[in-house]
């Protein structure tokens, strides 16, 4: 008994210490998982991205913080050719790497770091094409970079060209994200001749606002300020990353000081936070759309007029509530409003069962029965698709509509979901990559994508010239007038219902400030300071 | 281990037979006070599992969607109406609790069932036939004994898909090798006695030899084995359900529940508590049974 | 003599070849194609699908996987990780001493009370302090003990502030891994109050490993104990007029604590399988939660190579166990196996 007083002592005392020695410019942040290396072109999760890209790396492009905007990063100007095929950036200059223990560097950022980036990727025969076992471009090929890329050519130390295959105008946006990062090739041809090519995952160099310093595998990442940052050196100086897997443990984690962000608290803490007078809790839509696409291929949903009567026939609001319990907003259109060319004049359909009944009669159309699948896995667009699919379930019965869920193993799921004779209505959802409204539009409604990732099989040609013609102009102002109006049609067409978009949540200490909330859901900490 | 009188009692050795049997015992059971308040107990819960549509308030699943996170009656702001208090999403504890006990009960007498049959079954063929089946038979079990139980089970509901059911086939196999290996070391030590032997120089056939003969005379430390696997298997299906492979919402497993409730321990102590000590309760009302049994069946820890 | 080791190491032979199967098998039964999985909404084109089957390997006959499987782990290949792209071994060896760090805190703390306990309780039988002891004992036999690392964290870390609610040491101590042990390692660094501070992080995951094995160990004490304590040799020395204290700790704690060390060694199973749900709880870098990250992600190869140095282990630990065994008691070295 002696033994264990002595033992509570002792962590009554430890306990004292480290809140004492809590250094000012510390930030803990509660990561809800391991990076999966350090490398962001390797991976597509977004905790990879936060520990790697949104604070090691730099990117030609950049997303202005808290918006979908791109602002100049790595290249302080650019210009596009009149065929819209080149695309030729000027580097910023006296930008440096990251000094480590590991690496100084004898020179500053040039076109050689920034052709290796992305030839490494692209050509196949490339030293570093697979510099680690199993290494695979995920992202620089799900943006269809190997067919859209010719070339990327050095003009001189400040100068890079990229050439397209075809013009592209969502280029731009997708060289602000995180496999676009900019690695160093001096460091890269230091690693090659020392025979340790794997170090480029597991001890990243770069030009960003945080060196590494440290990774003690599922347990704590440590990062430090890079003094010459072109930015200007981040106010924090030593960032650490707290992985804590466990919702409830970041929230105590959080409570108790053990950290000063938890960037997803459970829905049930929110109430809490809120309450806590040392926490605060800003919030905002995420970059993604939950919807129920119908097969448009089939009949009676090839017709506009009951695809429209069924989404009238939807409680979003009930689904709001036991769904996302708060954590949602109905979504009236297929991008989400944090996505510039967000069309906010459209009406959403109103929730009138007894119209829509009396419209499926006048459709012609009586003792429907018909699946909807119900995905077996939470996403963020849809924290749980079985009791949401019963909540439809029970909305459709209302007008007459008998509804059968059905579900698959997740891979199952989305491979049968993309079948042209689908039988049933599928939820199903999307986060979006690059802030581009092409990115929602076409990949997921275009005539392209039919037998894909076009869940609805909607093929409207009136909709797809619309989208086609977005993606070779230019000019903001005239493609955000055309994705204006292809959502005009998409709402007068009603291949999906439109269910929801999630809201995110950020629990964060009081002191925590200038952290503004990344709509593609990163974490990226310059600019943010602790108050004292 | 609770058995606290040290003389035997004296036994009416002129009953003979079963009842004789069953006598000598409860004799011996009731000696021990604590198999006997889990005996009581868990009496207590099957009866509550058995009644549970006639005791319970209300339905398991059926919501309050304006008494959300109610506390227990005798906390502030608590009300009869919901005597344990109320889930996150409205649902009565009480009732939740009150149905949950059928879910553990009905694990443990699956599991255990399946186990048995199959356990006693391969046992009793490795120890008969012995040989190249029977080194077969153990080093099969041999493999299963060398992965920790709860992450083979959880490898196997990964693979069988996560659910109550398949929880439960995956416990009763992590368990086989105990099954086995008792009913074999039985068997062996058996076979070689004159009884066996007389039965079957008159000729009995090995099937029935196995199951009628030797069987019986195996069968207390296989039934000392079942409870205790009895309260296991409550405790590894609540914590596959805790790791979201076991039953899934809205069951009321006491696993499952807590799991679900997990979110809520800082806000409401009441869902993440009740549950547990749910489980709590029924496992050690089973162990002390188990105590007692084993005490009762076994001579050699009766003397002790 | 002799023979029971061939024999012993004999059995170990076929076992350890079908756990290489079953851990490969486990595997392969599992739904659900990882290159799909991966790829998520996103979709990818059938040639990239079949492209990343045949990078990793998936795509060829079963057979030859295994082969490939099998003949690897013998120049210590198992492979590398679908997710962090790492050698499965490393990941296992980073993350073990973690693992091995609070398991070996966990079984001192249970030998610890549970032996004592156990020897109290038999000394003292049948008094109310022997069944308070046992009943405490079959208490903590019978606790679900995700539940009651939950129930501690509420109290000690969330309402009495004592000990810290996850990790293995204060963030701000930072130092270098020599050992992986964070005791160890802290001394090592020699920063003030690192070691106190991760003594305070291992307190409760400890309690919460140990507390079956705790269990377990003080009703397997007090059983032998108590079996002897009745023994002729014991009966003898107390008849001599030896002091009880003497009687208790030469002859028969010594004579007792044979069948208990054979139950600590099966605990090493029920340790790994606790540690599981405690590394889960506690947000503990070791293997039991990689092992379940493992396999709700899919990642062949590391649930894989896991599933078979886990195995390993718990073999080895066994063989251990029952060679120590034979030695103490010859009397198993005749019926052995």
């Amino acid at each position: 008994m002696r033994s264990t007083k002595l033992f509570l002592s002792a962590f009554v005392v430890s306990t004292m210490i480290s809140a004492g020695a809590n250094a000012a410019t510390t930030f803990v942040y509660c990561s809800e998982g391991s990076p999966e290396g350090f490398d962001s072109a390797l991976y597509t999760a977004g905790t990879t991205f936060d520990a790697s890209s949104r604070n090691i790396y730099n990117r030609l492009v950049e997303f202005e913080p808290g918006t979908t905007n791109t602002i100049p990063g790595l290249a302080e100007t650019w210009s596009v050719s009149d065929d819209g095929l080149e695309y030729t950036f000027n580097l910023r200059d006296g930008v440096q790497f990251h000094t480590t223990d590991y690496f100084t560097p004898t020179r500053n950022l040039n076109a050689d770091d920034v052709v290796f980036s992305f030839k490494r990727q692209l050509d196949k025969e490339h030293p570093w094409n697979q510099y680690t076992a199993g290494t695979s471009w995920e992202y620089f090929n799900a943006m269809s970079m190997p067919d859209l890329l010719k070339d990327i050519v050095k003009i001189d130390d400040s100068t890079v060209k990229f050439v397209l295959n075809r013009p592209e105008a969502p280029m731009i946006a997708n060289l602000g994200m995180d496999f676009a990062s900019i690695l160093s090739k001096e460091y890269a041809d230091q690693l090659e001749a020392a025979g340790n090519k794997e170090d480029l995952n597991q001890k990243p160099i770069g030009t960003g606002p945080f060196k590494f310093q440290d990774y003690q595998k599922d347990a704590v990442i440590r990062y430090q300020a890079h003094e010459p940052y072109w930015r200007g050196k981040a106010a924090i100086e030593n960032l650490i990353f707290a992985i804590t897997p466990d919702a409830s443990v970041r929230q105590q984690r959080l409570a108790a000081g053990e950290c000063q962000f938890n960037p997803y608290p459970n829905p049930a803490d929110l109430d809490a936070i809120r309450a806590d007078a040392n926490l605060k809790l800003p919030e905002q839509e995420g970059l993604n759309v939950g919807y129920l696409a119908y097969n448009t291929k089939v009949a009676p949903f090839d017709d506009p007029k009951v695809r429209k009567a069924l989404n009238m026939a939807i409680n979003k609001q009930a689904i709001l509530d036991a769904v996302f319990q708060g954590a949602g907003k109905a979504a009236k259109n297929p991008i989400p409003p944090t996505i510039w060319s967000y069309n906010d004049a459209i009406q959403d359909d109103p929730y009138d069962p007894a119209a829509a009944k009396q419209m499926l009669a006048d459709a012609g159309v009586s003792d429907l029965k018909m699946k909807i699948w119900a995905m077996p896995v939470q996403r963020p667009y849809n924290p749980n698709a079985r009791r949401m699919a019963e909540l439809i379930q029970a909305d459709f019965k209302e007008v007459g509509v008998d509804v059968e869920i059905v579900s698959y193993e997740w891979g199952e799921y989305l491979k049968r979901s993309k079948d042209l004779d689908r039988d049933g209505a599928v939820l199903l959802g999307w986060t979006g990559d690059n802030g581009d409204p092409d990115n929602f539009l076409a990949v997921l409604l275009g005539c392209d994508a039919v037998g894909g990732s076009n869940r609805a099989q909607w093929c409207n040609e009136e909709f797809d010239a619309l989208v086609q013609k977005a993606k070779i102009v230019s000019d903001p102002a005239e493609r955000t007038k055309l994705y204006e109006e292809a959502q005009e049609v998409f709402k007068r067409e009603a291949p999906w219902a439109t269910i929801a978009h999630s809201v995110v949540f950020k629990a964060m200490n009081n002191n925590v400030e200038g952290f503004k909330i990344d709509p593609f859901g990163g974490h990226a900490f310059h600019g943010v300071d602790l108050k004292q | 281990m609770t058995d606290t009188v040290a003389a035997a009692p004296e036994i009416d050795t002129r009953k003979t037979g079963r009842l004789a049997l069953l006598s000598e015992f409860w004799a011996y059971f009731s000696e021990n006070r604590g198999a006997v308040i889990g005996l009581w107990f868990f009496a207590f819960i099957c009866l509550i599992a058995i009644f549970a549509g006639l005791i319970a308030p209300y339905s398991a699943t059926e919501q309050f969607r304006d008494a959300l996170l109610v506390p227990p009656v005798w906390q502030e702001g608590g009300s009869w109406n919901f005597v344990l208090g109320t889930d996150p999403v409205g649902r009565d504890m009480l009732s939740r609790l009150i149905y949950g006990s059928r879910y553990s009960l009905f694990v443990g007498i699956i599991v255990v069932s399946l186990a048995l049959v199959v356990g006693i079954t391969v046992g009793l063929f490795a120890g008969f036939m012995g040989g190249m089946i029977d080194a077969i038979i153990m080093r099969i079990m041999d493999i299963i004994l060398s992965f920790p139980s709860l992450l083979l089970a959880l490898a196997l509901v990964a693979i069988l898909g996560p659910s109550l059911i398949n929880a439960m086939i995956a416990i009763a196999i992590v368990q086989q090798p105990h099954y086995v290996r008792l009913t074999r070391a039985a068997v062996l030590t058996e076979r070689s006695k004159d009884y066996v032997t007389a039965a079957r120089v008159a000729g009995v056939r090995p099937i029935r030899l196995m199951f009628h003969t030797i069987l019986p005379n195996c069968l207390a430390p296989l039934i000392v084995q079942a409870a205790l696997s009895f309260s296991t298997a409550i405790l590894d299906a609540a914590a596959l359900g805790f790791l979201g492979m076991g039953a899934q919402p809205p069951t009321p497993e006491w696993g499952t529940m807590l799991a679900e409730a997990r979110e809520f321990i800082l806000r409401a102590w009441w869902v993440v508590t009740l549950p547990g000590i749910a489980i709590l309760l029924t496992v050690l009302a089973i162990n002390l049974m188990g105590d007692g049994l084993r005490d009762a069946l076994d001579p050699k820890l009766r003397r002790s | 003599m002799l023979f029971y080791y061939f024999k012993r190491f004999g059995v170990l032979i076929p076992t350890f070849l079908g756990v290489t199967v079953a851990s490969f098998a486990f595997i392969r039964l599992l739904p659900g194609d990882p290159v799909l999985l991966m790829a998520g909404e996103r979709g990818l084109t059938p040639e990239r699908h079949a492209e990343l089957l045949k990078q990793f390997g998936f795509d060829r006959p079963l057979w030859e996987q295994y082969l490939d499987y099998f003949l690897g782990i013998f120049q210590g290949d198992l492979g590398n990780s679908l997710v962090t792209k790492k050698p499965v071994l490393d990941e296992f060896f980073t993350l073990f001493p973690a693992t091995l760090e609070l398991s070996l805190c966990a079984i001192i703390f249970a030998m610890a009370f549970g032996i004592s306990a156990g020897v109290v309780a038999a000394v003292k039988r049948g008094t109310w302090f022997d069944q308070s002891l046992m009943g405490t004992a079959l208490i903590g036999y019978s606790m679900p003990i995700f539940w009651w690392g939950l129930l501690l964290i509420i109290l000690f870390s969330g309402t009495l502030h004592w000990t810290p609610v996850s990790g293995r040491i204060s963030l701000i101590y930072f130092f270098p891994q020599v050992t992986g042990f964070m005791l160890i390692d802290s001394l090592l660094s020699g920063q003030k109050g690192a070691f106190s501070s991760a003594l305070s992080h291992l307190i409760l995951p400890t309690i919460v490993l140990g507390t079956i094995p705790l269990a377990v160990i003080a009703r397997q004490t007090r059983s032998a104990m108590l079996e002897v304590l009745g023994e002729d040799y014991v009966r003898t020395a107390r008849a001599k007029g030896l002091p009880p204290r003497r009687v208790v700790g030469l002859h028969a704690l010594r004579n007792a604590l044979i069948p208990v060390i054979t139950t600590i060694g099966l605990q090493v199973g029920v340790l790994l399988a606790g540690a599981i749900l405690t590394e889960t709880i506690f947000s503990w870098p070791g293997i039991g939660k990689w092992m379940v990250d493992s396999i709700f992600r899919r990642d062949y190869p590391s649930v894989q190579g896991g599933l078979l140095l886990i195995a390993l282990i718990v073999m080895i630990v066994n063989l251990i166990v029952d060679l120590l065994y034979g030695l103490v008691n010859p009397k198993i070295r005749h019926t052995g196996g």
